[in-house]
């Protein structure tokens, strides 16, 4: 084991050492995600704060919980983070969001208070009436505030009734109250949770779901990684080229005339591919997080995956490697197979292809890997990470056994 | 003692060409033997195969006792290999290319540090260890290079022309660490085009051509085969094409062979004194004008042109 690190420390040492390389590993990724940035408002958006987002609210609701919903989006304590009008018409609030003159559109229903509230005769609710947020699709970020907001709202006043509910369900049975009086408390109570929901709003705004909804669809949540992975092909294409280069100049034939079996050379630069582009990953990753304040998501998980897609990467490298015949040849197909896998796997526009290029996209660790972090992104968790992961490391299995076989059959390592 | 290196009929072909064709010689421990041979000769097949980089396509060799074919490992841990191209990484110093191949011999720790500075003093780097192979002159990297390959104080050292393309001084520094590396009790598997160094190193010498040993021997055993015979070494202009004047020494009585290597006609004779004065009358005949004239005593040079009728640099 210690000749493997060995080796493959050696080549992270050579290839951080070489200022032609740094710049294609670290530097290019960062303008480009920077440019891309720019150019689609990722970068503004996701550095500086948002506020005065331009939205409506159009409450058809006679009850309490629309009224008090309309207040929090029009409330004073908001006006900094919204910039709220109230319509009376829905059509009319749509044409404002589909023209862009707002970012979007809160549609509280007629009955949307009696769906929630039992009524204070029948003890029953209403029929269902959903809240309904239409967004402008140009603005993800601002209009995703937005329904944060409301549904930090809606999850107040829910937690509020059920909490209700199991109170006087626990007053009946201990007999403190009189079933006939239930339909009036259970009226009374819910009133107070949407009064509860008013007052708790600006808390609400800061938790972890309303702070996801905006990473989610953030173009820089995808951009950055889609640029890291980019990247990180043309990474494992060098480190491949590295093999051929030792074959050349005659480091690799000194290596096998030491006690040093040629499986674990090949493994030692397998290493050092996998070292190199790992380092390449989480420089890249620490860095945006702190020059872009990007949110990647649970580190744990980000690390994994980042382990599991550079093993899948490393696993093309040296396939190439295997069947190349020059350093050159390397280099030329390590650079189309990074743009090529870069397209089809998402790297330029974030998610993943549909249909038959879709699933051709499976076989590049762009699409897995954009995947997963779209996933951590939302806020998924390493555990729902598990198939991207186990997908990546048989991909880098299957992809060094057949790189070996090459190798064998070339007579390179046999000795 | 059993030989430390034990060739038996050795082969090796690339497609239907032989470049090691059915050779077999014996080195003792404790001897330096040299490999002297043209360019494509075979000496670096041979030594790729004795240091287990190449399967021999047939026959064997044993080193230290180790089949070369079946244990490649035990071989390994007996030889250093100082190659014939320059082995080294160049965007590392020297220090930690040393430490880098060390540890590939399975050294470690402070012993391994202690041993690097002992042949970093060894090839004369100590003071610059720690700069980068690539700012080194082609010497000092050549000097790394042998370095390399007495990391683990190996019993067995082959080293693969390892003064082609340097400065005369380092080339004296590297023949000056053979003797003494051999002084030390290393034995050298040297090989050369250069028969100089053939002569000045070596205990016995292997003649190769075509991949063929030709001759074996001490340079006294080899020079014996050519007899008592004299090589007279003209030197002529540089415009001059000499193939039409070797051709006419050819037909001298006195000369027994005629070769030719740049500027320069090598003649081998029975008695120099007594051929030199019909070879000048006859090369004013043709219209040459000899520059000067070198008489050399019998050598490994004059016995690869007795062995090939070629010279050794052909």
């Amino acid at each position: 084991m210690s000749k493997l690190l060995t080796i493959g420390f050696k080549d992270l040492r050579i290839m951080f050492r070489d200022r032609a390389a740094l710049i294609l590993m670290l530097a290019a990724p960062f303008v480009l995600t920077l440019g891309l940035g720019l150019v689609t408002g990722g970068l503004s958006q996701s550095t500086g704060a948002v506020s005065n987002v331009p939205v409506v609210v159009v409450n058809n609701d006679a009850g309490t919980l629309g009224q008090s919903l309309a207040t929090v989006i029009t409330s004073a304590d908001l006006a900094g983070l919204f910039d709220a009008s109230v319509q009376g018409d829905v059509g009319a609030a749509r044409s404002l969001v589909e023209e862009g003159t707002v970012a979007a559109a809160v549609i509280i229903p007629a009955g949307f208070t009696d769906s929630i509230i039992p009524s204070g005769a029948s003890g029953q609710t209403g029929p269902l009436a959903r809240v309904e947020v239409f967004r402008d699709p140009g603005r993800p970020v601002s209009s995703g505030v937005v329904q944060a907001v409301v549904e930090s709202f809606i999850n107040q006043v829910e937690t509020g009734r059920i909490g209700g509910q199991i109170a006087i369900e626990q007053l009946l049975a201990s007999g403190a109250v009189a079933p006939a009086d239930v339909p009036q408390i259970a009226a009374a109570m819910g009133e107070q949770s949407g009064r509860e929901a008013n007052l708790d709003i600006i808390r609400v705004r800061n938790t972890a779901s309303g702070a996801v909804s905006a990473a989610e669809i953030d173009p820089m949540s995808f951009l950055a990684p889609g640029m890291a992975m980019l990247f990180l092909m043309y990474t494992v294409s060098l480190g491949g080229r590295s093999i051929l280069d030792e074959q050349r100049e005659g480091t690799l034939a000194r290596m096998l005339s030491t006690p040093t079996r040629g499986g674990q050379v090949l493994t030692g630069k397998t290493f050092g591919i996998y070292f190199v582009g790992v380092a390449q990953m989480m420089i890249l990753i620490v860095a945006s997080t702190l020059l872009f304040r990007l949110d990647w998501g649970d580190p744990l998980a980000v690390f994994a995956l980042v382990l599991s897609i550079v093993a899948g990467a490393a696993g093309w490298g040296l396939l190439l490697a295997a069947v190349a015949k020059t350093p050159s040849q390397v280099s030329s197909v390590g650079m189309a197979m990074a743009l090529l896998f870069g397209l089809i796997g998402g790297s330029f526009f974030g998610g993943t292809l549909t249909g038959p290029l879709g699933t051709l996209s499976k076989i590049t660790p762009n699409a897995w890997g954009q995947d997963g972090f779209a996933m951590l992104a939302r806020g998924d968790t390493l555990v729902d990470l598990l198939p991207a992961i186990a997908a990546l490391w048989v991909m880098c299995f299957v992809l060094v056994a057949v790189a070996v076989a090459i190798f064998n059959r070339k007579g390179m390592l046999q000795r | 003692m059993a030989p430390i290196v034990q060739v038996n009929d050795l082969v090796r072909k690339f497609g239907d060409n032989s470049a090691v064709d059915h050779i077999s010689f014996a080195i003792e421990e404790g001897e330096v033997f040299s490999l002297l041979g043209p360019n494509g000769a075979g000496k670096t097949t041979t030594i790729s195969m004795l240091s287990c980089l190449l399967a021999p396509t047939a026959g064997d060799a044993s080193v230290g006792g180790h089949s070369v074919t079946r244990e490649p490992l035990q071989v390994k841990n007996v030889i250093g290999v100082v190659p014939q191209e320059i082995a080294l990484y160049e965007d590392l110093t020297a220090l930690e290319n040393l430490m880098f191949w060390g540890r590939m011999y399975g050294m470690g720790g402070a012993a391994l540090k202690q041993r690097v500075a002992e042949v970093l003093e060894q090839v004369g780097l100590a003071d610059r260890a720690k700069e980068r192979v690539k700012t080194y002159s082609g010497g000092m990297k050549r000097r790394i290079n042998i370095g390399v390959g007495l990391l683990h104080r190996p019993r067995l050292l082959f080293m693969d022309e390892p003064t082609v393309g340097i400065d005369p001084q380092s080339r004296r520094n590297i023949l000056d660490s053979v003797v003494e590396l051999n002084r030390q009790g290393m034995t050298v598997l040297y090989t050369t085009h250069y028969m100089e160094e053939a002569e000045e190193l070596s205990h016995r010498v292997g003649i190769i051509d075509h991949g063929k040993l030709i001759a074996l021997g001490t340079q006294r055993e080899l020079t014996k085969m050519v007899g008592e015979q004299d090589t007279l070494r003209l030197h002529l202009n540089e415009a001059d094409d000499v193939t039409p004047l070797a051709d006419g020494l050819r037909s001298l009585p006195e000369v027994l062979q005629a070769t030719t290597l740049d500027h320069q006609i090598a003649l081998i004779v029975d008695d120099a004194q007594e051929a030199l004065p019909p070879v000048l009358s006859k090369a004013v005949y043709l219209g040459y004008r000899v520059r000067s004239v070198d008489i050399e005593e019998p050598n490994l040079e004059a016995v690869f042109l007795h062995l090939t009728g070629r010279a050794l640099r052909d």
